[in-house]
């Protein structure tokens, strides 16, 4: 069990700027982000599209804006956890326990929920029958590839992903790549191979296609049948199958854990940006309250509030007293300027 | 103003004045038609804002960018009449335009 004075949920720039505030004033935090990387939205949606409304910065790109972002935390230690899903939150004696999807848990006072449209998940198949055989013959990632040895994969999406494992299953297994369309968004250098690879054999390519019904036993895919634009339908046998479309964003457990919703987000007051939960504090994209704007600057005013609402709960005994970085010694000792 | 309608996956139909120069996405969000997401906020990076054009008036539409046919790959059930709603900006041309919604968008 960790014990620290605030967890943030999310790691994207409200997040971030969200820590930078707790640490100036004193307090320390772990911050929690299912994706495999700091950045949230900006670094998963849209690294490489300009952002013009980032306060005295004209133009940024989401990737730079992270990387600025996480340049500003370089005078702390900030212990990240990525690649974990916070699961539940149960309230202990006027502290909050936090359990992750690893097993990580925290005790605090303070969650900041900075999860901004939810946590990404992959996207998957709509067939509701592909349910019954997750994890099991239908995967959405791959965690040990020398399961589909010797056995028939089919593989459906149009990008790298799809494309990668594609060309390297092939080597070992008999492949099937499904795609609803002629074209390809990978790389040209991988796109080029595949279709090589398809001309000489051993890829099965089925463009134009989707999935239409996947049938076998209680524990296994047998077969599935992919459907034309043209509504023919073909039927093939295969032991497993791979979705890749890319990631959605859900708001997932945070919509067990007793908050008051609208909608994908999460009332809060203006002061704290505390929810109807004490000690639980919302902002960012996924907090709502009369005149919210969804603007990464609106991110970092709110976090910097419910950074000072987090002082009162970690530090009952004490008083907070507001400073600037630009005269205060206290600040410069934190963030390394001043002995 | 321009006429937009919007018919639910169950049937239901929202029929809307919608500013020329808003997206037909905004034109939903703006007026709580249910069934559009738009989680990314019309940066044409999350596929949840999908609607299936009616057939007589997918041709008049302005083509599709590149990046919009990608994106579609990721969008729930797309056919051959999908488009994401955030790239579609009103005009007067586009006068009576009826999109239907996806039985959901994630």
């Amino acid at each position: 069990m960790i014990k620290t004075d605030a967890v943030i949920i999310g790691a994207g720039p409200t997040g971030l700027f969200t820590a930078h505030q707790l640490k100036l004033i004193g307090l320390d935090c772990e911050v929690v982000d299912n994706l495999d990387k700091i950045g949230g939205q900006c670094i998963e949606l849209y690294p490489d599209k300009p952002i013009y409304d980032i306060p005295a910065i004209p133009e940024c790109t989401g990737e730079e804006l992270t990387n600025s972002l996480i340049d500003q935390l370089k005078p702390f230690n900030i212990k990240f956890h990525l690649n974990e899903r916070v699961e539940e939150v149960k309230n202990n004696n006027d502290r909050w326990e936090v359990k992750t999807n690893k097993g990580t848990s925290f005790n605090t006072p303070n969650i900041i929920i900075a999860g901004g449209v939810g946590s990404f998940e992959p996207r998957k198949f709509s067939l509701k029958d592909c349910e019954k055989f997750e994890d099991k013959s239908i995967f959405y990632a791959i965690k040990d590839k020398t399961i589909f040895k010797n056995k028939t994969v089919s593989i459906f999406g149009g990008g790298d992903s799809a494309l990668d494992w594609a060309i390297e299953l092939s080597k070992n297994s008999k492949v099937n790549l499904i795609h609803r369309r002629d074209e390809f968004r990978g790389a040209k250098s991988t796109v080029d191979k595949m279709h090589k690879w398809a001309k000489e054999g051993s890829i099965s390519l089925y463009t134009q296609y989707q999935l239409k019904d996947v049938k076998g036993g209680p524990e296994s895919l047998e077969s599935i049948d992919i459907e034309h634009d043209n509504k023919e339908i073909k039927h093939l046998k295969t032991d497993f199958v791979l979705g890749f479309f890319g990631l959605i964003m859900q708001l997932g457990p945070i919509a067990n854990w007793g908050l008051n919703l609208d909608k994908k987000t999460i009332n809060v007051d203006t002061e704290k940006f505390e929810t109807n939960q004490k000690g639980i504090y919302a902002v960012g994209d996924i907090c709502t309250y009369p005149g919210k704007l969804k603007l990464i600057l609106s991110g970092f005013h709110e976090g910097a509030l419910a950074a000072r609402a987090c002082f009162k709960l970690a530090r009952p005994n004490e008083k907070y007293r507001f400073e600037f970085t630009t005269t205060s010694t206290n600040l410069l000792k934190r963030l390394g300027k001043k002995e | 103003m321009t006429k937009i309608v919007y018919i639910e996956n169950g049937g239901k139909s929202h029929s809307i004045d919608v500013q020329n120069g808003l997206t037909v996405m905004e034109g939903a969000i703006q007026n709580n038609v249910p069934g559009i997401d738009a989680d990314c906020g019309g940066s044409m990076a999350c596929a949840t804002c999908h609607v299936y054009v009616k057939e007589e008036w997918f041709n008049k539409l302005p083509k599709k960018e590149d990046g919009e046919e990608d994106m579609l790959d990721m969008a729930f059930e797309p056919n051959k009449f999908s488009r994401l709603s955030c790239q579609l900006t009103v005009t007067d041309e586009l006068d009576g335009l009826t999109v239907q919604l996806p039985s959901k968008q994630a």
